[in-house]
Parts: C-alpha cells; sequence; structure tokens
C-alpha cells in the first residue's frame, strides 16, 4: 500500500534523529558514568596534549547539541508521520555503536587522547568498551537494514 | 565604573520601557521582564561583588552572567521588533534600512557572530589582556562592553527571534551554537591545564566556566529548536498529505 508509506523526507528525518539521540546518548553515558559516578575519567588528566583537549571540547559540545536537535527532529518525524520503531532504533543503535567504537579505537588507542582508567592493565577495559559498542553498531545496522527491507510494518 | 555602569543599565531598562508605552500594540509581558532581568544581570555582573580580580571563579561568574545569561535574557526581549513597532515609521523604515546594510549583514550572520565572540574569549585568556585589566578600570569596561556586545550578537544570530535580513536554516544556526560551544569548552579545559599567572582558584574556576556554559548553550539550543519545532515553515511542512512522495517515486 503506497499510501500508507511515510513520505521519505520524514522517513530521513527519523533517521536523522536516532542517529542524533545515539551520538547524545553515548556521549552523555561516557560523561556521566565515567566522569562523574566512577571518576575513571578525569576533566583533564595531565598528560593530554592540545590535541586531547580540542576532542574532549569538541565530543563534549557535539554529544548534547546532537541530543537537543534529535529530540526536535523527533517530535517533527513523528507529526509528519507514523512511527517506525525499527527504523529509529536501529539508527539510535548505530549512533551510540559509532561514538562508542570511534572513542574507542580512534581516541583511545590509535590517538592516545585519554584512556578509559589509569593506573591499571588497560586490556579487559578496552575489550569492555569497544566490543560492546561494536555489537551495537552491528545489531543497529541490523536492525537498520531490516527496517529497509520491510518498510511498512504499522497501521 | 560602577557608576557608568548603573547608569547605563538604567538608561538601557528606562528606554525599553518607554518604548513599551508607545508601542502600536500590546507588548507581551514576559519580553519586557526578559529584557528587565537581562539588564539587571549584567549591571550585577560589572558592578557586583563577582567584580574582584585575582579570583578566577567570581571572576568565571561574572563573565557567564554578562558574556552568556545576559545576552540570552536581552535577545529574548526581542529589542528591535520593539524598536520598529515603537519608533515613528519613517524612522522604523530607516531603522529596517540600517539593518539591511552589508556591515549588519554581516555581523549578524551566525557563521560570523559566533566566531567573533569565541575569538573574543580566546584573545582575552590567550593573550596578555586579561592581566593586563587588572589595574586598568578603563580596559575592563571595554572588555566587559565587548563581551556583553558580542554575546548579544552571538545569541541574536543563533536563536535569530528579532527580524534580520537574512536568516540562516536552523541547522547552520543550531550548527553554529554547537562550534561555539566546542571553542568555549576548549578554552575552559586549556584555562584549567595552563591557568594564566597570578590567579587563585583556576581549576575551579575553569570549571565552572566549563559546567555554566554547558548549561546556557543547552538552554539556547532547546530555544532555538522549540522555536523551529513551533514555527510556521515546519508546521506547514508537517501538514502536507503524507502521501505525495511516495506516489511520484
Amino acid at each position: 500500500m503506497a499510501d500508507a508509506l511515510p513520505r521519505p523526507p520524514a522517513r530521513r528525518r527519523l533517521l536523522v534523529s536516532g542517529l542524533l539521540l545515539g551520538l547524545g546518548t553515548a556521549g552523555a553515558v561516557d560523561e556521566i558514568v565515567f566522569h562523574q559516578l566512577l571518576h575513571w575519567h578525569h576533566f583533564y588528566d595531565r598528560a593530554s596534549g592540545a590535541a586531547g583537549l580540542v576532542s574532549d571540547g569538541v565530543l563534549h559540545a557535539g554529544t548534547f547539541s546532537a541530543a537537543v536537535a534529535g529530540m526536535a527532529l523527533l517530535a517533527d518525524a513523528r507529526r509528519r508521520g507514523p512511527f517506525l520503531p525499527a527504523l529509529w532504533w536501529g539508527a539510535v543503535l548505530t549512533g551510540a555503536g559509532a561514538f562508542q567504537v570511534w572513542d574507542g579505537v580512534v581516541h583511545h588507542k590509535l590517538l592516545r587522547l585519554h584512556q578509559v582508567r589509569y593506573g591499571v592493565d588497560l586490556t579487559g577495559y578496552d575489550v569492555g568498551w569497544i566490543v560492546p559498542g561494536a555489537l551495537l553498531l552491528g545489531a543497529g545496522l541490523v536492525l537498520l537494514l531490516r527496517a529497509r527491507a520491510r518498510p511498512t510494518p504499522v497501521r | 565604573m560602577t557608576a557608568a555602569a548603573l547608569l547605563a543599565a538604567a538608561l538601557l531598562a528606562g528606554v525599553y520601557v518607554g518604548a513599551t508605552w508607545r508601542c502600536r500594540s500590546p507588548w507581551p509581558l514576559a519580553r519586557a521582564a526578559a529584557w528587565l532581568a537581562g539588564v539587571a544581570t549584567a549591571a550585577v555582573a560589572v558592578a557586583g561583588p563577582l567584580a574582584v580580580h585575582g579570583d578566577l571563579r567570581a571572576h568565571m561568574a561574572g563573565h557567564l552572567l554578562l558574556g552568556m545569561v545576559a545576552p540570552l535574557l536581552l535577545v529574548l526581549g526581542t529589542p528591535v521588533t520593539l524598536a520598529l513597532r515603537a519608533l515613528p515609521t519613517p524612522a522604523a523604515r530607516r531603522l529596517s534600512r540600517l539593518l539591511r546594510t552589508a556591515a549588519l549583514r554581516w555581523l549578524t550572520d551566525p557563521l560570523v557572530a559566533v566566531p567573533l565572540n569565541a575569538a573574543g574569549l580566546w584573545v582575552l585568556y590567550g593573550t596578555g589582556l586579561h592581566a593586563g585589566t587588572a589595574h586598568a578600570p578603563g580596559l575592563t569596561a571595554l572588555v566587559s562592553a565587548h563581551l556583553l556586545v558580542s554575546g548579544y550578537l552571538a545569541t541574536a544570530a543563533v536563536l535569530a527571534v528579532d527580524p534580520a535580513p537574512h536568516r540562516r536554516g536552523v541547522g547552520v544556526r543550531a550548527g553554529a551554537l554547537a562550534a561555539g560551544a566546542a571553542a568555549h569548552d576548549v578554552l575552559a579545559k586549556v584555562l584549567y591545564a595552563h591557568p594564566p599567572a597570578g590567579v587563585a582558584g583556576a581549576e575551579d574556576g575553569a570549571r565552572l566556566m566549563y559546567d555554566g556554559g554547558t548549561v546556557v548553550t543547552l538552554v539556547t539550543a532547546a530555544l532555538l529548536w522549540r522555536r523551529w519545532y513551533t514555527g510556521r515553515e515546519a508546521v506547514r511542512a508537517a501538514a502536507q498529505p503524507a502521501v505525495v512522495a511516495s506516489e511520484a517515486a
């Protein structure tokens, strides 16, 4: 039924909203759990150079801005057409997983900007951060592909 | 310094309230309240107990109020809209012509106003300017005025609640706001790592700058997106029949 299909712009809006909220949520989890609750991360670790300061600041501002934009776009997508759970959740998981993998692989390992924790052997912590991130990313992509294959599960 | 600041505040408040009397239609109380609160916030930041030198905590609290909170409140007072409604028609026309001049178009573009605002902060703390203001009240007044005005221009360009000649799309404005916040965050971390010579409370001051900047930016972003969501264009786009594009595809 072509008539029941939400217009492509509404689908794209739902996708973008999910990606932005996923990024924002992962950033917030990183901030709240590791900085505020566990105190594993530091506001500034006295080791990272200029690149670390810049990347931290950009990531912080970028993730919370993405979360606000994602909520507004979600509200708009919902008034434009039906909500597609697989598409939206797929996008959220993809955004969150991409953030975590990027943070774990590029920031921690390649650029060595900051670490998960200090003064301990890092292998377990790195695996414990990057692997769940990759799983989130994979689950998100599977959901997105399924949403693409079966575009109208609603109404 | 204090007397001059209070005089300027009284003038800003008085002219605004006078204009609401002359306004051709009833002026919303909430906007007047926002403007007066903005003026009061700026006055407290400049003339209140926070205007001390040597302690970065008090200094940053003052700067957050003067450079971020006061500009946001002043922008929500929509002074340009008020001026256009209160001025006699010829003067209102001149004002709207002035707003269309190249210089003002440029200054009200978020891609110019936000970087200018951020660059001012980096110059203040990255060079000897901050230390130089310690014993130069004239310089302090100039820096304070610049902080307020550039903060106002940046916030006005991002929120776009007042009429502007050419408005950027919501994505560009939200992006500019995020980029400005990133510059603010990075500067706060740099100040934490390398505090200016001879100040107390540098680490707490830098964290206050970081956290306070985040809160004000979040409020600004929420207002920006809320205006977009309730705006005429987005409402109209969402109300279009949902079948057209899928049939065409």
